[in-house]
């Protein structure tokens, strides 16, 4: 396989990953295959260490496969050298971790044009698109606020920002709602459903909360690395 | 450079040490330049390319004896343009309105071919120009001094700067002046007429070429020497050299330990954020350009801080004090050299920010 069809975001073809060798060797993704849709929300649901970490670094061009194909918008990354993964993912992916981490001396404007800095900067176009999306957040208010002045609800939003500065074909989700309450959950879950489907962007969201799983177009279980529908 | 601005706390330690370490390495710096330079200034200010030496002189002044027909031997020499003839006496000086046993430690010397701040003419007999660090010892412009056991006098006629040999004040005079000093304090009695301890010597070509042509020429009865070598030949001056490049070198090991410690320390703090870095797509090369930006802002800021204080004392402390000279030249290599120790214990955190997983990004129930 080559390329995606342009309908579909990411496609795991038979993706396994093996962490040691012999005796010790572990297999964190066994045989997996996945496609996500343009404009679908996955959600991901396993218990701890049941392989979730893995496929998300995997799909996110973060570790590379043992074996197996991986395509994310029409781009073979399987066979990546660290630095084509490197630019894979400055260009074509955008990630919202769980501890948020965003970077604690830079403002909400500067947390997302971040992701301009560390590769070619566009300058101008850059910085209007972050303004844009600080105000589609609701957070032009806060843009020149650093971390440690925004709520945790805000925090979530500038990271979900910085997920989205550079267009990317998939998003990855990592437990958004674990560190807010249920009311804000709900609201973070929105957002991201709103700005996913706004944009015809796909996205993968790893998650404990069951509560939020209906904002999901899918549900996708994992367990000991192996996917069932 | 935002965190620099943001959090300046963090790095105020660093800073703090870099100054001190800044600080040390331009006092030495400067304590080095002001001995060689108190020893080497009336080489230095000879306007020839050429010292010669008797070659059984050792490269010594005092050692050294030029007869005439020498002389004439390197005159002759193909290239050679002018010669010159030095002589040189070391003398206790008393000035007046000092105590008879306070005494201003001179070297006289009788020149043919004037140096650098002297008039070409050479002054008259009994008159000398005077290195400006006499003026610290109460000597001033038409002042009578007193050389010697025998208490030659002679009169001061001007100042000169940078001129002192082996850390006494110069006093330039005729050869005249030299032979009737000399002739008068040292038991031996004054060189004979024509004779002189050394030659200096102008020409054509570079400095070892011509040096080479005059000792092939007088047929290894000399020894010629750059400027640059026979100020290097003055007794002591390698050896402060060696010590002080010794110690400088070990205060540089010391700065690159300090940065590679306080910058491996910072990236392991940071290994959590530049995981997140990697993961939006931010290469090795930035993230290690950004730890070198820093430690060369930190480092610049130290050594501006240390270099204004060494200019200061520079100023402050009284000529003949303490033989500290602190220039332009040795505050940009004192920076260099820390901006490399810098670039140095920087690249240590190069091989952490390498090893760093952008999958720690991802971490939690994952």
């Amino acid at each position: 396989m080559s390329s995606a069809p342009p309908d579909v975001a990411l496609r795991m073809v038979d993706v396994r990953k093996v962490y040691g060798s012999g005796d010790s060797e572990v297999v964190a993704l066994d045989h997996a295959t996945l496609t996500v849709e343009r404009n679908e929300i996955v959600a991901l649901v396993g218990p701890s260490g049941s392989g979730k970490t893995t496929l998300c670094t995997i799909a996110g061009g973060i570790l590379s496969p043992t074996s197996g194909t991986i395509v994310v918008g029409g781009e073979d990354i399987s066979g990546h050298s660290p630095k084509a993964l490197t630019e894979f993912r400055r260009t074509k992916v955008g990630f919202v971790f769980q501890s948020v981490n965003l970077v604690p001396f830079l403002t909400a404007r500067e947390n997302l044009l971040v992701v301009d800095e560390v590769g070619k900067r566009t300058g101008a176009p850059a910085r209007k698109r972050a303004d844009q999306l600080l105000e589609e957040l609701g957070l032009t208010d806060r843009a020149k606020n650093l971390p440690s002045e925004l709520s945790g609800g805000q925090r979530q939003r500038v990271a979900i920002g910085r997920a989205l500065m550079n267009d990317p074909t998939l998003v990855l989700f990592d437990e958004p709602t674990s560190a807010l309450d249920s009311k804000l959950g709900d609201q973070v879950m929105q957002l991201i459903r709103s700005e996913m489907k706004s944009r015809g962007t796909s996205a993968i969201v790893v998650t404990h909360d069951e509560r939020v799983l209906h904002y999901a177009d899918r549900v996708v279980h994992i367990s000991d690395g192996v996917l069932a529908a | 450079m935002r965190e620099l601005r943001r959090r300046p706390g963090r790095f105020v330690t660093a800073t703090v040490i870099l100054f001190l370490i800044a600080l040390l390495l331009m006092f030495l710096g400067g304590l080095v330049d002001g001995l060689i330079n108190n020893s080497t200034g009336a080489v230095r200010a000879q306007r020839g390319d050429v010292i010669v030496f008797s070659s059984d002189a050792k490269d010594s002044f005092l050692r050294s004896e030029i007869p005439p027909e020498l002389r004439a031997a390197v005159e002759s020499v193909e290239g050679v343009t002018d010669v010159g003839g030095i002589g040189i006496i070391q003398l206790g000086a008393r000035v007046p309105g000092k105590g008879p046993r306070d005494l201003a430690d001179t070297a006289l010397f009788g020149y043919e071919l004037a140096p650098r701040g002297v008039p070409e003419t050479p002054p008259a007999l009994g008159e000398a120009y005077a290195d400006e660090s006499l003026e610290a010892k109460g000597v001033e412009e038409g002042m009578e001094i007193l050389l010697g056991p025998f208490r030659t006098p002679v009169t001061i006629v001007g100042f000169v700067e940078d001129t002192n040999y082996l850390g006494q004040s110069s006093l330039w005079a005729s050869p005249e002046t030299w032979r009737k000093v000399a002739g008068e304090n040292r038991s031996v009695g004054a060189l004979a007429d024509g004779v002189f301890q050394s030659l200096v010597v102008a020409g054509d070509g570079s400095a070892s070429e011509l040096a080479q042509r005059i000792d092939a020429a007088t047929a290894g009865a000399t020894s010629s020497l750059s400027i640059a070598e026979a100020a290097d030949s003055i007794p002591g001056v390698r050896e402060q050299r060696g010590t002080f490049g010794q110690i400088i070198g070990v205060t540089v090991v010391i700065a690159v330990v300090v940065v590679a410690l306080f910058f491996a320390l910072l990236t392991i703090e940071r290994t959590g954020l530049y995981g997140v870095l990697k993961a939006v797509g931010a290469g090795t090369a930035t993230l290690f350009f950004g730890v070198l930006l820093q430690a060369v802002i930190v480092t610049v800021a130290a050594c501006v801080a240390a270099g204004a204080l060494s200019f200061l004392l520079d100023i402050v402390i009284p000529a003949g004090a303490i033989p500290f000279q602190f220039g332009p030249p040795r505050f940009v290599l004192s920076t260099v050299l820390l901006l490399v120790a810098s670039t140095i214990g920087c690249a240590f955190s190069l091989r952490r920010v390498l090893k760093i997983d952008p999958a720690r990004a991802i971490g939690g129930s994952l």
